[in-house]
């Protein structure tokens, strides 16, 4: 692998953005505009909204998102596993029943606690 | 032209860690945090490690940023904006860590073996290097992750706990 | 991309003028326009066709009125949303509000980089490719909470948090199938993975043995899951959250999202095809030297089996959305951590020994002697 085989990565990058831009900037231009108050704000479904939107959040959106941080973590480590595991073998699957065996106590763990129930 | 690159982002990096730090909005912070951390895995492609730089982007940009905002929101951090830091002690105390973290990373340009360039082996920075390293040579590090990720799953689910 | 752009070089007398970057840089521009002209036509289509096939399911007719069979709808819509008015709600967070699209659509548009459609045919054929369609496609994650947290509603801000939930959630047994296809292969590569298949079904992943057979499954069901699509639709329920994360949004930065979500039921068929599908592999063999760099027959043949099967990986996400019931949210979280987790791990175990066992030998390998 070289760099230049990233370039066409990085032109797709180009692209897609001027597409956005592009796009944004003709229906911004050819769009109608015409301001409200009323049309402004936020949309309750003909309600009048009560509040700032940006209230605090249920603690079960950080325990999914830490789970997942260090699940992805985990899964990552297997990555690297998994395209030499032929080379390693036996020995490589024991390694890696070890880490995954330590891990599922944790996973055991958190099932347990009652950190995936959503209700 | 790999210099000229690596000046580029380089110089991204470092302008979008200031914006994070000095930004007043927590959420913008976040988003020049992972307009950093993309930074960041360029350079690590510039260095042939493209098994790092896709991980950058995978776990750093892609997971942690969503834990991030996710804090974020859940403390409601938006709009207590932050102020200014008054105590003196601590300013002086962060100060100190930085400077002391600038002599290690000058130190650490200062060796000469640094400035030799050495070939690249076959697969250099690949998958599959990666992992024959973290397998055999590293294997003990590789093992003691998995507690620190259970220490980290307990941890977070006692600090969760009282919401059950 | 280089194979194009070493054949051009190598090929056409007239270019040896010009330094050979600008070539390559001229031909990947080129090639990359053509990829959005695929694209963007592709997933305004797709819209049309998942409102034929709706209407066919439930027994009546759909759109048809524009152009015959009403094929150009989807132009009209695109017009039309053009045209609409470009709203930026007053309590919306404006710099935010205007870069989600562009982090949702860039998003789902660069994992077309990586992406196979023949032989030949690709932009980026990394060596990490799987990897970066993970790591490129965890963006639009990070563009939903934004647009959802910048609009300032209530709707859209409960929208974006669901739907970042699940998309996380149904992450973790998507890469973990994942794992159960690169034992067999030992490479991360989108080219070398296809290459390790073979044409007729018996050679796919998907019967290569039990394991990737379920591991095929666990795949689809939390990649259909990441594209928020029916049954897993909870971040858009029309009946509680109007229209989730982008209900604010309005014009063509409403299309953006919509473009992006059918870009995405393409890329997730298109990796499955890769995958467990046996990808381009067609039972004519690319013949090697100067045809083979050419998108010769045999390379368009690769393209046209390659596309029919992500087209029918893609009407199965339609059916699915037409036939099944949306799950509610606790039963979603259920699904994802209970059920789809553990059978990855199971599926991972399961690969592994099969790889002690009977090393990279399938199923047909061993009962063909």
């Amino acid at each position: 692998m070289e760099l230049i085989d990233y370039l066409p990565i990085f032109i797709l990058l180009i692209i897609a953005v001027l597409f956005v831009g592009g796009t944004i900037l003709v229906s911004h231009m050819v769009g109608r505009r015409k301001y409200g108050k009323e049309k402004m704000s936020p949309y309750e479904s003909g309600m009048i909204p009560v509040g700032d939107a940006r209230r605090r959040f249920s603690v079960k959106f950080y325990v999914v998102a830490i789970l997942f941080v260090i699940f992805d973590i985990e899964v990552v480590f297997m990555y690297p596993w998994a395209v030499i595991f032929k080379k390693l073998g036996v020995f490589g699957f024991v390694e890696m029943m070890i880490f995954i065996a330590i891990l599922l106590v944790g996973f055991i763990y958190i099932w347990k606690k009652g950190a995936l129930e959503w209700a | 032209m790999e210099s000229f690159l690596f000046y580029i982002f380089g110089g991204i990096a470092v302008a979008s860690a200031l914006l994070v730090v000095t930004r007043r909005n927590a959420v913008g912070s976040a988003i020049f945090l992972i307009l950093c951390f993309f930074c960041l895995g360029v350079l690590y492609l510039l260095l042939q490690a493209h098994f790092v730089a896709v991980i950058q982007v995978l776990v750093y940009a892609g997971a942690i940023m969503v834990l991030f905002l996710f804090v974020i929101m859940l403390l409601n951090l938006s709009q207590i904006e932050f102020g200014r830091i008054r105590n003196l002690a601590l300013k002086v105390l962060g100060a100190a860590l930085g400077v002391v973290l600038l002599i290690n990373i000058l130190g650490a340009i200062n060796r000469p073996q640094l400035s030799e360039g050495v070939p690249l082996s076959e697969g250099f920075g690949g998958t599959a290097q990666v992992g024959m390293l973290l397998f055999s040579k590293y294997l003990i590090p590789f093992e003691v992750a998995s507690v620190l990720l259970l220490a980290a799953i307990v941890g977070a689910i006692i600090l969760a706990r009282r919401e059950f | 991309m280089r194979y194009f752009a070493d054949w051009i070089i190598e090929n056409l007398e007239f270019t040896r003028a010009i330094p050979s970057e600008y070539v390559y840089l001229i031909i990947m521009v080129v090639g990359g326009l053509l990829l959005l002209l695929f694209v963007v036509p592709m997933a305004g289509a797709l819209t049309f066709v998942e409102r034929r096939v709706a209407g066919k399911m439930q027994s009546r007719i759909g759109p048809n009125r524009v152009g015959p069979q009403g094929i150009f709808q989807f132009v009209a819509d695109g017009v039309k949303l053009i045209l609409k008015e470009d709203i930026i709600p007053t309590a919306a967070d404006r710099r935010l509000f205007k870069l989600a699209p562009y982090i949702v659509f860039v998003g789902s548009f660069l994992t077309f980089a990586a992406l196979p459609f023949s032989q030949k045919l690709i932009a980026a054929d990394l060596n990490i490719g799987i990897l970066y369609i993970f790591a490129v496609s965890s963006m639009v994650v990070v563009g939903i909470i934004m647009s959802g947290w910048a609009s300032n509603n209530n709707l859209s801000l409960l929208g974006g948090m669901r739907s970042a939930a699940q998309i996380i959630s149904y992450e973790v047994p998507q890469i973990l199938s994942v794992l159960a296809v690169i034992l067999l292969t030992g490479t991360l590569g989108m080219q070398g993975t296809i290459k390790a298949q073979g044409w007729a079904p018996q050679h796919w992943f998907l019967f290569h043995n039990p394991f990737a057979f379920i591991a095929f499954f666990v795949f689809f069901i939390s990649a259909v899951a990441e594209c928020n699509r029916i049954p897993f639709d909870i971040p858009e329920a029309e009946s509680e959250l109007v229209s989730g994360y982008n209900t604010e949004y309005s014009g063509f930065r409403f299309g953006l999202f919509f473009l992006a979500e059918f870009a995405n039921v393409y890329v997730i068929s298109a990796v499955a095809v890769t995958l467990f599908l046996g990808g381009w592999n067609t039972p004519f063999y690319l013949p090697t030297g100067i045809w083979g760099l050419l998108p010769s027959a045999v390379n368009l043949a690769g393209l046209i089996t390659f596309l029919i099967k992500t087209f029918v990986l893609v009407f199965v996400c339609m059916w699915l959305r037409w036939t099944l019931p949306r799950l509610r949210v606790d039963q979603l979280m259920t699904v994802g951590w209970k059920y789809m987790v553990p059978i990855a791990f199971f599926n991972l175990v399961g690969t592994a020994v099969w790889m002690l066992v009977w090393g990279d030998k399938s199923i047909a390998a061993l009962l063909g002697g």
